[in-house]
């Protein structure tokens, strides 16, 4: 188990009168390898949630092991965690500060401890990836589009290959082309790594289609955390709950209303497609 | 069809030094580089209408939102704003207090410390008589379903309320017109939904002629028209169902079409008769239960 979480419980402002329960006994267990979606609307806790796994607050109760360490023990260097750990901020252009390109996504790995020779390689891997071109390297990070300020972010936490690596709203204010191609590369990266990638977003369809197991909060608590055919079937909680499923999920719930007996937890284009075909299929009808 | 705003072979473009500098210096000095963003841009928006402007980052949207109500003036050409001339610069504040515009950052453009404080800033600003301003920030705020807020600090406020009160500062003003400059990109669905639905209402109920920049195709879909812009030309300008119909175009430009168009595109590859002219659910949903009933009779 990667990451796992014990009654996890945070409360801010303890013993004030604007104390608030952010998280609360979260119990959860995220297999080595997998890519995570977490969904919540704000005010869930999935912002505090993914802050315990590198060690950026401490739980008010309950506990967290990763890679099968409890990481808030008195024996753990927390630094250490923090290498194993990769968080990703929203917005992280604005951490953006060094000279060059290079340098700033060299300063992870550099505080690691490493060889002049494997920084390099780590950075100019990690460029690649993200599609940075060597051109860029010397520049100045303040030159670049916001696209590109973005992803040179990204990559600076990335070169430290991280056991885990996590992402908060990566897409957050970016066009579709911008989106796509970030999920693309998170998606390539997992891929390549084969690490444990959790990625927050505020969208459902996005994350129908990348992830392989989706984290649903709601209220501090967890709501789930399943398959996507599993977290889709239960649509209409999801909708309950303030948070929107993709449009196709909602075609098929309409279908269902209609009295077409027809499965609901599709969550793709392409899957609905199938289904379409699969019920028409079934009647023996298809054209 | 009366218009709220004109453009008419408007030009513009970002230049390392201004014109003045350009003249001062010596004649075979180098010329400065200009970034052209349009060239003879025409476009009219009808008063009372809800039009979208879609267009990838970087392809000219907001510097031509920025012109509708005189914060950037054209190279050339000329933009009409509520029937004035915006490079009429004793004409501004008629302008701004006509077309009010709203932008993405919630943070960055609330001034006060309470909400209805902030409200008023533009109605002190033009010299409201106080019973009068009390009059229109209530009913401003009401508009935006924040009147129950009106004592709280704004920075108390989720983002999607953030933006409501800087809907209702303007509204305040009594406009024909708000521009809105992606003021969604930073909220979470539910506050998404709550300036969307706001938007909306202004534009049925109080008859304010609406110009929404968007990357969510899903709030295109709602609009009476959409304008797409590519590297500074507008390429679709039509009402949404058929702008959304030509799917391919729109992926290669870097856009998006709604799930609902999507499905029917998928379909109609693998040999359906499915009309892309459907965007919402509802409709898709309608289509296929046709199409079931059809098959299986």
């Amino acid at each position: 188990m990667m990451i796992k979480t014990e009654k996890l419980t945070y409360t801010y402002s303890q013993g004030t009168p604007f104390e608030k329960t952010a998280v609360n006994g979260v119990d959860l267990e995220i297999e080595e390898g997998t890519l995570v979606g977490i969904i919540g609307h704000t005010g869930s806790g999935k912002s505090t949630l993914i802050q315990h796994f590198n060690g950026l607050i401490k739980p008010t109760s309950g506990k967290v092991f990763i890679d099968g360490e409890d990481i808030y023990d008195k024996s753990v260097n927390i630094r250490d965690v923090r290498f194993k750990v990769g968080l990703v901020f929203q917005y992280p252009e604005y951490q953006i500060f060094e000279e060059t390109v290079f340098k700033d996504i060299a300063y992870g790995p550099k505080n690691m401890g490493l060889g002049e020779d494997e920084i390099k390689e780590r950075v100019m891997q990690t460029a690649e990836l993200l599609g940075i071109s060597p051109e860029l390297m010397e520049r100045s990070p303040f030159e670049l589009s916001g696209g590109q300020k973005r992803r040179v972010a990204i990559a600076g936490v990335m070169a430290m290959r991280p056991k885990v690596l996590i992402l908060d709203e990566p897409t957050a204010g970016l066009d579709p082309k911008g989106r796509a191609m970030i999920f693309g590369q998170i998606r390539d990266y997992h891929e390549k790594s084969g690490s444990t990638v959790l990625v927050v977003s505020h969208s459902m369809e996005d994350v129908a289609d990348f992830a392989q197991k989706i984290l649903v909060m709601d209220h501090g608590k967890k709501f789930c955390y399943a398959t996507p055919p599993e977290v889709f079937a239960r649509a209409e909680e999801i909708s309950a709950i303030g948070l929107s499923v993709p449009q196709v999920t909602k075609i098929f719930s309409l279908l269902r209303e209609k009295g077409i007996d027809i499965r609901t937890d599709v969550y793709t284009v392409p899957f609905a497609v199938k289904t379409i075909k699969e019920y028409l299929e079934k009647e023996g009808q298809l054209p | 069809m009366e218009n709220i705003i004109k453009t008419q072979d408007l030009m513009f473009y970002y230049s390392d030094i201004s014109d003045e500098e350009q003249q001062e210096q010596e004649e075979n000095a180098p010329k400065a580089e200009k970034k052209m963003i349009f060239e003879d841009l025409d476009l009219e928006i009808e008063k009372g209408s809800f039009t979208v402007i879609l267009g990838h980052n970087g392809c000219g949207k907001s510097t031509l939102a920025k012109h509708f109500n005189a914060i950037l003036m054209p190279c050339g050409g000329k933009v009409y704003s509520a029937g004035f001339d915006t490079s009429d610069e004793e004409k501004l504040f008629d302008i701004r207090k006509r077309v009010g515009m709203v932008f993405q950052n919630p943070d960055n453009q609330i001034v006060a410390s309470v909400v209805e404080e902030d409200v008023a800033f533009a109605l002190e600003n033009m010299g409201v008589e106080q019973g009068e301003m009390r009059r229109r920030v209530d009913d401003a705020l009401k508009a935006v379903g924040m009147y129950d807020y009106r004592l709280h600090a704004p920075s108390q406020l989720s983002g999607g309320q953030k933006q409501r009160v800087a809907i209702a500062g303007i509204i305040a003003m009594r406009p024909s017109c708000i521009v809105l400059d992606e003021p969604t990109a930073m909220l979470d669905p539910t506050g998404r939904s709550e300036v969307l639905k706001t938007v909306r209402r202004l534009n049925r109920e109080e008859g304010i002629t609406i110009v929404l920049i968007t990357h969510y195709m899903d709030e295109a879909a709602q609009a009476d028209r959409v304008v797409v812009m590519e590297e500074g030309k507008i390429i679709l300008d039509d009402r949404p169902e058929n702008v959304f119909s030509n799917v391919e175009l729109l992926q290669d430009v870097g856009l998006d079409v709604p799930q609902s168009t999507q499905l029917m595109y998928m379909m109609k590859q693998n040999g359906f008769d499915a009309d892309t002219h459907i965007i919402n659910e509802k409709e898709a949903a309608d289509f296929l239960f046709e199409l079931f009933k059809r098959q299986v009779n």
